[in-house]
């Protein structure tokens, strides 16, 4: 992306207005080989990150988790639970840092806002209809008002995969469109909120191929995305190393023509400290340090968090303690 | 900013000795002369061990040792049984590899991740992979019972070590025939640990002997009157050389020698992949391969966005001490070598190109080289025309298919090339025009025991690799 001129930029606006400019463009973009996008995935994960550079990647990546609970047998009490364990993940350790957010259902918002009001963590609601996004857009709209009222300052959408595998763009970016819209505007907010910060999740194991990945992450960008995120959770395909290293190739793509700066969330599947570290060495060589945050890179992930204070306590203490020293919420 | 902290793979799994003797009919064993070498770490120029210095009264012992285990032994033992000692080579291969893999990248400079993650799991296939062939050859196509040829001798070079010695000993072993190879002399100490392996699987003594020493050395191999087939891979000069020494004689010789590959990238291409694929085409162990992707034909169209692209991949490569496992490049094998691409790079400078290397701090001890791109070359500079060997890439740029055709094929050389295109249709039609050996299409640098490889024009002849790898060790 060499053409940073105003006028490219001011170009890639008008492009939602047209479904054939939409699809002139995304067609337009370079093809992604998969072969080589998952060797190039595999030898980032063999790079060895050892002793203080371990130390510092956990902790990055503690503060970049988005503890995650999204099941139909949630509870008030076992939410509240969870952002507790947000605040503090390591009880016995007070310079453990919090995580990123907390994300769970729009029902589950106002108990969990109680806990984290005013701590730094971010509280995320998936709407739209999560997982599916199969509903009619008013009631996806009302869904994103509900949970930005009860207190939801990140809202993780779901795109309208069906409507993308079926080559109608425009579709797909008006509704991200309409929903950026009911997280709020920018300047001053709804009832003197400010906006929420919207991801867009791709969906990417519905998506199947690196150049759907490519284009619907050019796509959720277009139409105002802040984030990118690769998965609910809820399908068999989960976030995958290339997948994430194709959608981080877009947001570096993006920022260069656009001068915005858009961040990325693998979600589901990731578990191991081993694996986190492997995105972190990815986003490091791929975007550079600029996303090197958790404004700008999250994991969407429960069981990691205990595997990231488990591999913490071993690197300060020198033994590894048992799964019973750590809390299971 | 995320730093990586040291991660040095440990050389405690290595126990290199003092000194060496040459490897004749399975014991190592003093030169006549009793002249040596050093070889050195090119990372720390810190001395290694001392080598036996073949004369050619040695190579003579060699050449004899492997004729009497050629009529004794392994020339009339059945292909099963040949198969069995590969099978085993094979296996110990894998079961020492880490141990390998250290030993490559303190001899050479190679960086531990490609010797670990390339070299060491190719040379093993390449044992199991002829193996495999040992006791099938009336099926490999070269008629009902092809036979043996004899006494191979071999010269190998400096830039993979092992996995050139596995590439020439794995076929020749799988023939029935049996072997005198001379390592470089900058790289000998892979070699010898295979020596030791060969007693570890009890290989009868005299099917496999290693001579070190430098090219008068290689010259009584080649030149020696007992030697049936000669197989040398290195530089163009040496390979001039080694052909008129063999010229009228009944050796019969394969040759695998220089390269200037045109890696070319057309507007259509998977801009990414492709960057990764310049990057593994000419940084790939420090540029110090035959096949490496030295020029890069870029469409004009997408020139500079692969270019931009390309230098920001550049600025993420991390130069220096090859045994940290976070090391893309290693160090230049010689001082001889950095001379070499200093001189050419010098030359590209002062022929206009324009120069560019990433920022990078380099190591004060060892020998070190910077990886740089030249942009702005044309076919006239020397270098668009002679081999660097290093990692030094010459950008150029064409407007149409048959542009790049004619520009790829304008060199003496014709080992490899590269294509990049998402046009499945474009991919064939190029490759049948480019006198290269091997095309790589949307790839670079892929290696696999079951293809040929090998050159067109001054890049050689013959084909190693692969049921074609067989031919050149078999009397047909």
């Amino acid at each position: 992306m060499t053409a940073t001129t105003t006028s490219a930029r001011s170009d890639l606006t008008e492009l939602g207005r047209s479904e054939t400019a939409l699809r002139t463009f995304l067609h337009g973009l370079p093809g992604v080989d998969q072969v080589g996008a998952e060797q190039r995935a595999a030898q980032l994960g063999t790079r060895s990150i050892k002793t203080t550079a371990k130390a510092e990647a956990i902790d990055l990546a503690i503060r970049m988790v988005d503890l995650t609970t999204l099941e139909g047998a949630d509870t008030p009490g076992k939410v509240r639970a969870l952002a507790a364990k947000a605040l503090r993940p390591d009880p016995a350790d007070p310079s453990c840092p919090h995580v990123g957010a907390v994300c769970v259902y729009p029902a589950m918002v106002p108990h969990v806002a109680e806990v984290l009001r005013g701590s730094g963590v971010h509280l995320a609601s998936v709407a739209t209809a999560f997982p599916s996004g199969q509903a009619p857009l008013e009631i996806k709209l009302a869904d994103v008002r509900a949970a930005v009222e009860a207190g939801a300052d990140e809202i993780d959408m779901v795109i309208n995969r069906g409507a993308f595998l079926a080559g109608r763009y425009s579709e797909v970016y008006d509704e991200i469109k309409a929903v950026k819209e009911a997280c709020g505007s920018a300047d001053g907010g709804r009832q003197g909120r400010p906006a929420a910060h919207l991801k867009v999740i791709l969906e990417t194991g519905e998506l199947a191929t690196y150049d759907n990945v490519r284009r619907a992450s050019w796509l959720a960008m277009l139409a105002g995305g802040d984030f990118i995120k690769t998965s609910t959770g809820k399908v068999p395909v989960a976030a995958t190393p290339p997948v994430t290293l194709v959608m981080l190739e877009a947001v570096r793509d993006f920022r260069a023509a656009t001068g915005r700066q858009v961040g990325v969330k693998p979600a589901g599947g990731i578990k191991t400290t081993k694996d986190a570290i492997k995105y972190l060495v990815m986003v490091n060589e791929t975007v550079g340090a600029d996303w090197l945050s958790p404004d700008w890179f999250r994991f969407g992930a429960s069981s990691l968090l205990n595997d990231l204070l488990m591999q913490r306590t071993k690197l300060t203490t020198g033994v590894y303690a048992g799964p019973d020293y750590f809390t299971l919420d | 900013m995320f730093e990586y902290a040291p991660a040095p793979e440990s050389r405690s799994v290595v126990d290199i000795k003092p000194s060496y003797g040459l490897f004749v009919d399975g014991a190592f064993v003093d030169p006549a002369s009793g002249g040596s070498f050093k070889s050195v770490n090119p990372a720390s120029e810190e001395v290694l061990a001392e080598i036996a210095e073949a004369g050619a009264d040695d190579v003579d012992r060699a050449v004899r040792a492997a004729r009497s285990a050629y009529e004794k032994v392994w020339g009339s033992m059945p292909g099963r049984d040949r198969a069995k000692y590969l099978f085993r080579i094979a296996r110990i291969i894998q079961e020492r590899s880490r141990e390998l893999a250290v030993l490559e990248s303190l001899d050479n400079g190679k960086p531990i991740r490609e010797s670990r993650d390339v070299d060491l799991p190719l040379v093993a296939a390449h044992f199991f992979y002829y193996a495999g062939w040992a006791d099938k050859l009336p099926h490999a196509g070269f008629g009902p019972d092809p036979k043996p040829l004899g006494v191979a001798a071999q010269v190998i070079p400096w830039n993979f070590p092992l996995l050139m010695l596995a590439w020439k000993i794995a076929p020749a072993l799988a023939a029935g025939n049996t072997v005198v190879l001379k390592p470089a002399e900058t790289t000998p100490l892979t070699a010898l640990l295979f020596a030791e392996i060969c007693q570890q699987a009890d290989l009868p003594a005299g099917v496999v002997n290693i001579v070190t020493g430098a090219g008068d050395t290689g010259r009584a191999l080649v030149e020696h009157p007992g030697v049936d087939k000669v197989a040398f891979t290195g530089s163009t000069e040496v390979g001039r050389a080694i052909a008129r020494a063999v010229a009228g004689s009944r050796k019969k010789l394969t040759l695998e020698l220089g390269g200037k590959a045109a890696n070319i990238v057309f507007d259509d291409a998977p801009i990414d992949q492709a960057v990764e694929g310049i990057v593994n085409g000419i940084f790939f162990n420090q540029g110090h391969v035959c096949c490496a992707g030295s020029r890069l034909l870029v469409q004009e169209s997408v020139a500079d966005r692969v270019l931009e692209s390309l230098k920001r991949r550049m600025a993420q490569l991390r130069v220096g001490d090859p045994l940290d496992k976070n090391t893309d490049v290693g160090a230049i094998n010689s001082a001889a070598q950095l001379a070499r691409i200093r001189e050419l790079s010098d030359a590209g400078s002062a022929e206009g190109a324009e120069r560019w290397s990433p920022p990078c701090e380099l190591p004060e001890r060892g020998f070190w080289f910077a990886p740089t791109i030249f942009t702005g070359v044309t076919q006239a500079h020397r270098i668009a025309r002679e081999e660097i060997f290093g990692p030094v890439l010459s950008v150029l740029t064409f407007r149409t298919p048959a542009e790049a055709v004619e520009k790829a094929n304008n060199t003496p050389y014709g080992l490899s090339a590269g294509i990049w295109t998402d046009k499945g249709s474009r991919i064939l039609w190029l490759a049948d025009r480019l006198r290269a050996g091997v095309v790589w299409a949307n790839t670079f640098n892929k290696f696999d025991p079951t293809s040929p490889f090998g050159g067109y024009k001054e890049s050689g002849y013959g084909r190693e690799g692969g049921r074609h790898g067989l031919e050149g060790y078999l009397n047909v």
